[in-house]
């Protein structure tokens, strides 16, 4: 029931904002499967898109664009991979994978879930890591343009969140700054956890 | 203003009031609180509630700071710490927040002077502007601006509500007594009765207007 008034009201954002959704059948979805998975559930370094905020899915897209999200993968893949989308194409993509229900991926250190869960919903305050569940929600499930988090893989929010404390990616305000107190065990135990939320 | 500024801004003013805030501590035995740890600790305090304290929404709203007066910032500190108000991100981020802290954070937080935040509904602001300027008489609700400031820059123990997030605002004044006042009396009190007297759909145009205040 969610999930459909969900798609409803993603339907009526897109009639509303701009013109009539692509028909699936106008989309080049393969162009993002090959890399992300069929459904786009991710592979390998690609993450899973499927179930994504599509207003995170537009932003991404928009910031490859304009090469301003710069981790390697995002430079040697995305820049070019987005280079002559349309505006029709970045909305058409971004509501077709949010509609696509996302799988856990289920690959973290099972012996890190405590952990990771305990980062996750109260932070650690003695080292000012701020708790993520105050904007990622309860279920890591995103909301408007901040991402859902709940069943990405391990090793894609573990090179995320080392990439921030690389220099990469420093216009995604803040998570620069809350990456930067956490510990690389730290870092472990949230994306050990966050591969199996659903 | 730019990164670099902002955080040259952010050191030199953390400096200052970290050496007002080792005096008082100092003074109150309870040991010096160093000028890297304030530091840290404004960078974290920002980290959720906007850069220049402006508030932020995420999965939930984070109230703005910027200009709060400093009396009010401590004295929810310590009603989140002995649980006098309820909310469990709060009850924890105080966990981490030693005493001589507490003066020189809502010092800085005082001297903040970002834009409202915005991004809220404006209808009803009209409706909104009334009540907080003369009050609905008829349903036992006073002008906020008596106690509040004409401003709405509050004073003392009593917050600004200028440029706060219209949906702070709102959830505050929805569930007043479910996180307010709780274990006994405080200052919050005397709003409890006035957000009980609010229908929502006031309380959604005194978000508004107030929103809107610089």
């Amino acid at each position: 029931m969610n999930r459909f008034a969900l798609h409803l009201a993603a339907l009526a954002i897109t009639l509303a904002s701009t013109g009539p959704l692509l028909a699936e059948d106008d989309l080049p979805i393969r162009n993002c499967t090959f890399c992300h998975g069929v459904s786009g559930q991710g592979f390998m370094v690609a993450p899973r898109i499927a179930g994504q905020r599509p207003q995170y899915i537009e932003n991404q897209l928009k910031s490859f664009m304009a090469q301003v999200r710069d981790n390697p993968y995002a430079r040697k893949y995305m820049h070019n991979a987005s280079a002559n989308l349309t505006p029709n194409l970045v909305t058409g993509f971004a509501q077709y994978f949010a509609s696509q229900a996302p799988r856990p991926a289920d690959d973290g250190d099972k012996n890190l879930l405590a952990t990771g869960k305990d980062i996750f919903e109260n932070g650690i305050p003695s080292q000012n890591v701020v708790a993520c569940v105050v904007c990622h929600g309860p279920s890591a499930e995103g909301v408007r343009q901040i991402p859902r988090l709940g069943g990405l893989s391990y090793l894609y929010v573990k090179r995320q969140l080392d990439q921030w404390n690389e220099g990469y990616r420093q216009a995604a305000h803040p998570m620069p700054k809350v990456a930067k107190f956490l510990s690389p065990g730290e870092i472990d135990a949230l994306a050990s956890y966050l591969s199996y939320v659903e | 203003m730019g990164t670099t500024g902002f955080k040259l801004g952010v050191r030199s003013a953390a400096f200052a009031l970290a050496l007002c805030g080792m005096s008082h501590a100092a003074d109150r035995g309870k040991g010096p609180v160093s000028r890297q740890s304030i530091e840290s600790k404004i960078e974290y305090c920002l980290i959720c509630h906007g850069t220049s304290g402006q508030g932020f929404r995420g999965y939930y709203t984070m109230p703005r700071l910027a200009g709060q007066q400093p009396q009010y910032i401590e004295n929810q500190l310590h009603a989140f710490k002995e649980g006098r108000r309820l909310n469990p991100i709060m009850q924890n981020v105080v966990t981490g927040i030693s005493p001589g802290m507490i003066q020189p954070l809502a010092e800085y937080l005082r001297s903040l002077n970002a834009a409202p935040h915005g991004g809220g509904p404006t209808e009803g602001a009209g409706l909104g502007k009334r009540i907080f300027e003369v009050g609905l008489p008829d349903a036992n609700i006073p002008a906020c601006a008596v106690c509040h400031g004409p401003d709405a820059r509050g004073t003392r123990q009593i917050p600004r509500l200028a440029g706060q997030l219209y949906w702070y605002v709102t959830k505050t004044l929805t569930n007043f007594s479910r996180e307010r006042g709780q274990r006994g009396e405080d200052s919050s009190g005397i709003m409890a009765p006035v957000a009980r007297n609010l229908s929502p759909a006031q309380i959604s145009a005194v978000a508004a207007y107030v929103s809107s205040l610089r």
